[in-house]
């Protein structure tokens, strides 16, 4: 028998060449944006000859927006409002005052008789901007993820995002966030 | 003596590359892997407002996406600079709102018939628009009975 003969070797130089292209491709395609953002149920078309049902005037929170983004606060009528961006930014006062609002229980007289019957009411004008409107939901959505978490931690000893299916359902329950929208005003 | 003396003249052998490809694959498989492709090219210029309680969105395929936002600079030749409404790769003005239907419905038709109901339109809008045209969206959506809805932010961790 001859000596053995080795197979050529490919050259396998230029592959980190080629990978890096490709890599390189990929990179500068690649969007890592997490689609993110605040999640809302749009209530459901109202049908004809309907009628709205009476919620009495101290478990509804009012918040309206106008079109120079100024925005008011209140429980029931309009005397009550408090303005809550006097200078530019939103004070934690809307985030407190919900919740003090939602979580009231019928101790106060002019407060919401339960959380379930709590209902806030968003009004924006039609110059309102998107910004503003964004920032008020997020003030409403972190009062209630704040009520939902001290609930939770009451009753389970954990945040609300640590429970399991079921138990989230009945924090959820016992704290229904009701955010109802009026259509927009002109002007 | 040295443990580092030169032994006669010998070049410093090459280190050898052998294990670069594989690292390039590696880190290429990862971006392959995370990539989202960009469906649609957008016409309108969308920055979208901050928020802290934001939450991520689950099932990417069942989201339809509307951007609102004034249109880029090469679009502004032929819309203006009033904002607009982008659907897959067509923009409408305020006026052809209605358009919203036809999207959703053809967006319905799509997708099997029992993941309907888990569809969420992602509303991407720039934060200096006015509510005037979010509402009017928000309208059309619920004419379709798409009512799950989410307000595409940014996140940020800020408190306020």
């Amino acid at each position: 028998m001859g000596k053995r003969r080795d197979l050529p070797e490919i050259n396998a130089g230029s592959m980190a060449d080629i990978a890096f292209l490709l890599l390189i491709f990929f990179l500068v395609t690649t969007t890592m944006d997490v689609d993110s953002g605040i999640s809302r149920k749009l209530p459901p078309m109202p049908e004809e000859n309907i009628e709205t049902p009476e919620i009495h005037k101290k478990n509804i929170f009012v918040v309206l927006i106008n079109k120079n983004d100024k925005v008011l606060a209140g429980i029931g009528s309009p005397s009550n409002m408090v303005e809550i961006n006097g200078d530019g930014s939103i004070s934690s006062s809307l985030k407190e005052s919900v919740k003090e609002f939602v979580s009231n229980n019928g101790r106060s007289d002019n407060s919401s008789e339960s959380p379930d019957k709590a209902v806030v009411s968003l009004q924006n004008q039609e110059g309102t901007s998107y910004d503003m409107y964004i920032q008020i939901q997020n003030e409403l959505t972190k009062a209630y993820n704040e009520l939902r978490d001290e609930k939770s931690n009451q009753d389970y000893g954990k945040d609300f995002d640590k429970l399991d299916a079921d138990e989230q359902k009945l924090v959820k329950k016992y704290f229904p966030m009701k955010v109802s929208e009026a259509e927009t005003k002109s002007n | 003596m040295s443990k580092f003396k030169k032994n006669g003249g010998k070049s410093m052998p090459a280190i050898s590359t052998a294990s670069l490809p594989d690292i390039v694959f590696m880190l290429l498989f990862f971006f392959m892997v995370t990539t989202v492709m960009r469906e649609t090219t957008l016409k309108v210029e969308v920055s979208q407002p901050e928020a802290t309680e934001v939450k991520k969105m689950e099932k990417k395929s069942l989201v339809s996406y509307i951007y609102i936002g004034s249109p880029t600079t090469t679009q502004q030749l032929n819309f203006g600079t009033k904002a607009r409404i982008q659907l897959n790769d067509v923009t409408f003005s305020r006026k052809e709102v209605s358009e919203i239907q036809n999207f959703i419905i053809s967006e319905r038709l799509q997708k099997d018939e029992d993941e309907i109901p888990y569809m969420t339109t992602s509303i991407k809008a720039d934060a200096s628009v006015t509510m005037g045209i979010v509402t009017d969206v928000k309208q059309e959506l619920r004419k379709v009975n798409a009512l799950k809805i989410n307000y595409s932010t940014k996140k940020n961790k800020d408190v306020n």
